[in-house]
């Protein structure tokens, strides 16, 4: 067992948790942030995607352990209290999920390219960025559909910042 | 009618949840103290269980129990269960092997369980159920259908010979055969379907709660019909009694058929709980989910189509075997039956059809219901043959399904299904259309300059959805009845509450739903509130697949309001001291048709609550329940049109384009409906490019994750471009047909001939692999 | 996965010394391969290493001659470094292709040539650049490191360093991924050095590993061009089948993919 210290969603936290403890697993089980979802054991769905100091990793792969000291943002952390990221918001306006349960990771993902490219994102780009994402409903023609929306969305809101 | 009603594209009710990372799926569920069950599974694919030594695990750190197959046994829980009887040419019935829900004696596919460990974590649960010793002796493995029924093969289960479950048929074979011997010309294929694994994205997960002092079990479970899971587990495995049982299906991760079933481990889980006397809880891993969960698909066709001088389809033969796996899964019987074989006319006016179906047991996880369920392959037969024949006949393949296309309706096929209604040829203009279908000629010689092969390729699917007519159903062998309920409850201050029995586990019923009300009353979707998934809450349902939620489940709860309106209607008339008949209900307000009298539905609410002036004899309360039972099943039709291009070097295939027209009836939404279709579309190219799941001869699953079974990705696939043509259903309140399973079921033909167009060779197989089709071209 | 002690050094020699004191000790960089197998309990290591961290084992250096990619430095951080994009091109391009994204966020090159994995993307670069390995310990060409299917010339607690890979004149690498895992089904690293020699290695393809392939390379020292292998043959020998890819299909992919990286190199 370690004492593990990290910030989640701008909260200092700290766990005491077995050294064979998973990010997600911290996450989930001992931090009740339920939105990153486990929906593979070999690394490949993305559903557990969440952000470690800026970038998108799989927790599911991750030891809580090595994660500490880091700044860790979940889905549950990127709304401003009820203004949704424009992430987030995309997906729902342009039908980006069926059954959610992608989606969280999804968001995280996109989030995350959309940061790497800025506004140079076109089908093709975020079909290929997307690659380590499964999700079983959309087909991902509205989710690649979202990510081109939201990136004009984030790029308007960082210049209004 | 407005904004929010029937025919507006709404942005979903339940997203709001899902983008923040609130909502609730069963794992996400903790109760007070609550154990962690890990099933201890059998490696082998066939073998005899001689011991299970649980003493060491017992021992380890945190074990709270480890139970075994023959306790359940012993306990008196209920083999599972296959709802579906088939009776066989030969007037027999089916052949149902004995499957306990952990195995006390033979294990029969790899992951079968066949003991539990219950843990106080589940890190503890795991590092126990190493510790279980089981003693197994090794049988040999019949782990697909050629292994199955070859002579001298390893036998499953002695109620079984042979190990075929059942020999059907339908239709008739003399005036078939007689047709094909006066044929002009005959076309040939052997087909394989290949077998699928659902992969829904959220793993099953299942947590039970036995409550002592009141007898009482809570099951909470990733399943698409909570009711029939309760109705199962009460009626024919004995774990309690139904008003002892309450079952809830919170959020569900998509199910694509693979969570109708009830499986051993929500049982084992009940069971459990009552036995250790703490709250259980069961998460399986992808990994579990690939070896327990039924697969789809997974046929060997032989199917034969005569054709007159003129082209004309005089007579269809199908011989196809089914593997059903290890054991009979719930609806496992009917899918390569009557949810397939009745299919076999497709768009097409084919005056004589035979086809048989021989199921088998095979050393596999049980085979059942996955999107589409038998709809798919008899599709897949279909179109292929119509394709193929188009080639041997050298006839454009649009104008030879024009020429076959039925175009009076309704049309009474030879096996069974009566189409109601429907516009082949507009849904083929569309596409044909949308795609360019005369450009093509063109296009495909100028790729050719460019070194490139390219082809297109037609589906023309039929699907019956809307399941199902309970009494056409029973007299087909169903065990239960496929209507659905619906209690609408308006409340004192006019917020009104649907309780439906149909489960959205993605298809965004709380939309759709609060849309037809919203339509009906003119009053925001806000003020709507769907409840579903509980059976503490909704009185009965049958739940979510075949398409039905819309035509069977909308339909009952249009029912509902009826009774609800009408009363309102009454009360209304009553306060405005006006005739009932002149009563209309615009924008949330029953008004006096020619005047300004009006009175707003809160306060009609509020006086059928208050009850102090109501009509005479008029009970108080303004709360309505309705059945639904459909008079005949939906026949949801369209085209798909496919384009592509192979790269001759690897056998690599990119789209070009995907065109799609759907007549799905009336759309309540149609972003929702587009959805739906997006997704089918991207499991039907799945199957054809990607997905396959394969055993090896001594029954290992060889595609056992992620790794190594292809799921469609994001660069797999196309934008879509969808078309509606539209011909209301006249079966049912709404005119709606169902559009959960459409693009599974057209897409995989549409794939395979626009690929083998490409490649000028008819010969390939699902799923089209970049190896395969490398093989298919150069030899 | 089972219980495990995590450690987490700040130096080299800090690992090293953890690592001998470990009755079962395995070291971890970005842990996409390690994390996997240790899920499966398919691994069981008394400590976790992680060198993650360890600042002297991060960053990457181009000179005129070479490109040093130090053993923690990540996929992403290797794909998007502008001197090594610059240096060679084809490098940076295959550190981009390696896994998803958030894999490339996490895996480093060191993990992934001490791992060995036959369809991983990297021991087709370390071994057609002839890219020299350095750890705490020598110095290992590329030409003595791989030894076969997940077995390198590593001995017991040594740690990969940096890897070194000389400027070629020109250099193209083609990958056909695996459809499901997205590891090399085949891929295929081709370079002609300053020196005007031609070193071709494959990954994905055959059974023992990462391999040079002679036939690609003699010809295409008589002729740079995708034209020149038109008459190739690649046996399939020693190829892997396997569901998604025939020895045969593979024998294809190994001559298709060389041609296509040729064109790439330019």
């Amino acid at each position: 067992m370690s004492t593990v210290k990290l910030t989640v969603n701008g909260k200092a936290v700290s766990a005491e948790v077995e050294d064979r403890t998973l990010l997600v697993h911290l996450l989930r089980e001992h931090l009740n942030l339920t939105g990153t979802h486990v929906g593979c054991d070999t690394s490949q769905c993305g559903a557990c995607v969440v952000h470690i100091d800026g970038k998108a990793v799989k927790s599911c792969t991750v030891l809580a352990g090595q994660a500490a000291g880091s700044s860790v943002t979940t889905i549950e952390g990127i709304s401003k209290g009820d203004e949704l990221h424009p992430m987030q918001a995309a997906f729902r306006d342009n039908h980006g999920l069926q059954c959610g349960y992608c989606t969280p990771g999804m968001i995280m993902s996109a989030i995350d390219i959309v940061n790497r490219y800025g506004g140079k994102l076109d089908e093709d780009t975020v079909r290929h960025e997307l690659e380590g994402n499964i999700c079983r409903c959309t087909g991902y023609h509205n989710i690649v559909k979202s990510v081109l929306d939201a990136a004009g969305r984030m790029k308007v809101a960082q210049a209004a910042e | 009618m407005g904004v929010e009603g029937i025919g507006a594209s709404v942005v979903r009710k339940e997203d709001r949840r899902f983008i923040t990372g609130k909502g609730r799926y069963v794992d996400d569920i903790k109760l007070q103290g609550m154990t962690y069950a890990q099933f201890v599974r059998s490696p082998h694919a066939h073998a005899k269980v001689k011991s299970i030594d649980t003493a060491a695990a017992m021992k380890m750190p945190g074990v709270v129990g480890v139970l075994t197959g023959k306790e359940i046994v012993d306990d008196k829980v209920g083999n599972l269960i296959c709802g579906w009887a088939i009776t066989s040419k030969d007037g027999s019935p089916m052949k149902m092997g004995a499957w306990p829900a952990m195995a006390p004696e033979t294990v029969r596919f790899v992951g079968q369980a066949v003991a539990v460990v219950i843990a106080e974590t589940k890190n503890q649960a795991r590092d126990a159920a190493e510790a279980v010793v089981v003693n197994y002796e090794e049988l040999p493995a019949a782990a697909d259908i050629r292994a199955a029924i070859k002579p001298g093969a390893p036998q499953l289960h002695p109620e079984a010979p042979g190990n075929v479950i059942y020999d059907w048929t339908i239709g008739e074979e003399a005036a078939t055969d007689a047709a094909f011997k006066s044929a002009a010309n005959v076309v040939s294929l052997d087909i394989t379907n290949n077998r699928l694994v659902p992969n829904a994205m959220e793993p099953r997960a299942a947590i039970a709660e036995y409550n002592e002092a009141e007898e009482h079990f809570t099951l909470y479970t990733t399943s698409q019909n909570p009711h029939v899971a309760r109705l199962v587990l009460s009626a024919f495995y004995n774990i309690a009694p139904e008003h002892k049982l309450r079952v809830v299906a919170p959020d569900v991760g998509g199910g694509f058929g693979s969570k109708i079933f009830i499986y051993p481990e929500e049982m084992v889980a009940l069971w459990a709980s009552k036995k250790v006397r703490r709250p259980v809880k069961w998460t399986g891993d992808r990994s579990e989910a690939f070896l327990t969960d039924a697969h789809g698909r997974d046929h060997l066709t032989k199917a034969e189509m005569a054709f007159d001088k003129d082209n004309k389809v005089t007579a269809l033969r199908v011989k196809t075997y089914a593997n059903l796996g290890a054991y009979m899964s719930l609806f496992s019987s009917s899918v390569p039956t009557y949810l397939y074989a009745t299919l076999l006319s497709g768009q097409y006016n084919i005056p004589n059809i035979f086809a048989e179906v021989i199921s088998v047991y095979t050393n596999t996880v049980p085979v059942d219901a996955y999107r589409g369920a038998g709809r798919p392959e008899a599709s897949f037969v279909v179109e292929r043959l119509m394709e193929t024949a188009a080639r041997q006949l050298k006839v454009d393949p649009g104008e030879l399904r024009r020429k076959n296309f039925i175009t009076q309706f309704p049309h009474q096929t030879p096996v069974i299904m009566a189409y109601d209604v429907g516009d082949f040829g507009a849904s083929l203009d569309a596409a044909m259309k949308a795609i360019d279908y005369a450009g093509f000629p063109a296009r495909k010689a100028k790729a050719k300059s460019e070194g490139k092969l390219r082809g297109i390729g037609l589906s023309c699917y039929i699907e019956a959805c809307g399941i199902a007519p309970s009494k056409a159903v029973g007299s087909l062998g169903a065990g239960v009845g496929l209507w659905e309920s619906a209690e609408v409850r308006v409340n004192p201050v006019g917020t009104i509450e649907i309780l439906t029995g149909s489960h959205s586990h993605g298809q965004g019923h709380e939309t759709t739903f609060a849309q037809l009300v919203a339509d009906r009353l003119g009053i925001p979707i806000s003020q709507v509130q769907i409840v579903h998934g509980d059976t503490d809450k909704v009185q009965f349902g049958m739940g979510t697949y075949g398409s039905r939620s819309a035509a069977v489940g909308m339909s009952a709860i249009f029912k509902a309001m009826e009774k609800v309106e009408a009363k309102a209607k009454k009360i209304a008339a009553h306060q405005l001291e006006a005739s009932e008949g002149d009563i209309v209900i615009e924008n949330g307000e029953f008004k006096v048709t020619g005047t300004d009298k009006s009175i707003a539905l809160p306060m009609v609410a509020l006086a059928a609550y208050t009850a102090h002036n109501l009509p005479d004899g008029m009970e108080p309360g303004l709360k309505e329940g309705a059945f639904y039972d459909p008079t005949n099943f939906t026949f949801p039709a369209g085209a798909y049109i496919c384009e592509l291009e192979v790269d001759s070097g690897t056998g690599k295939t990119s789209f070009v384009n995907f065109v799609a027209a759907d007549d799905f009836g009336r759309l309540i939404n149609p972003m929702i409906v587009e959805g739906q279709v997006h997704g089918g579309l991207a499991q039907g190219i799945g199957q054809a490019l990607l997905e396959g799941a394969v055993y090896d001869s001594s029954g290992q699953l060889v595609t056992a994750s992620f790794m190594d079974y292809t799921m469609p990705r994001a660069d797999d696939l196309p934008s879509f471009k969808l078309n509606h043509t539209t011909t209301l259903c006249p079966g049912n309140p709404l005119g709606v047909k169902g559009c959960g399973e459409a693009g599974a079921i057209g897409a995989s033909a549409a794939v395979i001939n626009a690929i083998t167009d490409a490649i000028g060779n008819n010969k390939l197989e699902m799923p089209a692999t970049p190896d395969r089709v490398w093989h298919a071209i150069h030899g | 996965m089972y219980e495990t002690i995590y450690h987490r050094p700040s130096s080299v020699d800090e690992a090293a010394a953890l690592f001998a004191k470990g009755s079962e000790a395995k070291y971890l960089s970005g842990g996409h391969t390690l994390i996997p197998v240790m899920k499966q309990r398919l691994a069981s290591p008394s400590d976790v290493i992680d060198l993650g961290k360890i600042k002297e084992l991060i960053g990457i250096d181009v000179s005129v001659d070479a490109v040093t990619i130090k053993a923690a430095t990540t996929h992403y951080d290797v794909a998007m470094n502008g001197p090594a994009q610059k240096a060679i091109p084809a490098l940076a391009h295959l550190a981009s292709l390696i896994g998803d994204p958030a894999v490339r966020h996490r895996g480093t090159i060191g993990g992934s040539i001490a791992n060995n994995d036959p369809a991983a993307d990297y021991p087709s670069a370390v071994l057609a650049l002839g890219a020299t390995v350095k750890t705490n310990k020598r110095s290992i060409s590329a030409d003595d490191f791989f030894k076969g299917l997940f077995t390198t010339a590593l001995a017991d607690g040594e740690i990969i360093t940096q890897v070194s890979f000389p400027i070629p004149a020109k250099a193209g690498y083609s990958k056909f991924p695996h459809p499901a895992s997205r590891f090399a089904l085949t891929g295929v690293f081709v370079v002609k050095t300053k020196s005007g020699d031609v070193r071709v290695a494959a990954t994905g393809a055959s059974q023992s590993g990462v391999m040079r392939v002679p036939a690609i390379e003699a010809a295409l020292k008589a002729n740079w061009s995708a034209g020149a292998l038109d008459s190739v043959k690649i046996s399939a020998d020693g190829l892997m089948s396997d569901l998604h890819g025939s020895s045969d299909y593979r024998a294809n992919l190994i001559k298709v993919m060389a041609q296509r990286a040729v064109t790439a190199a330019g």
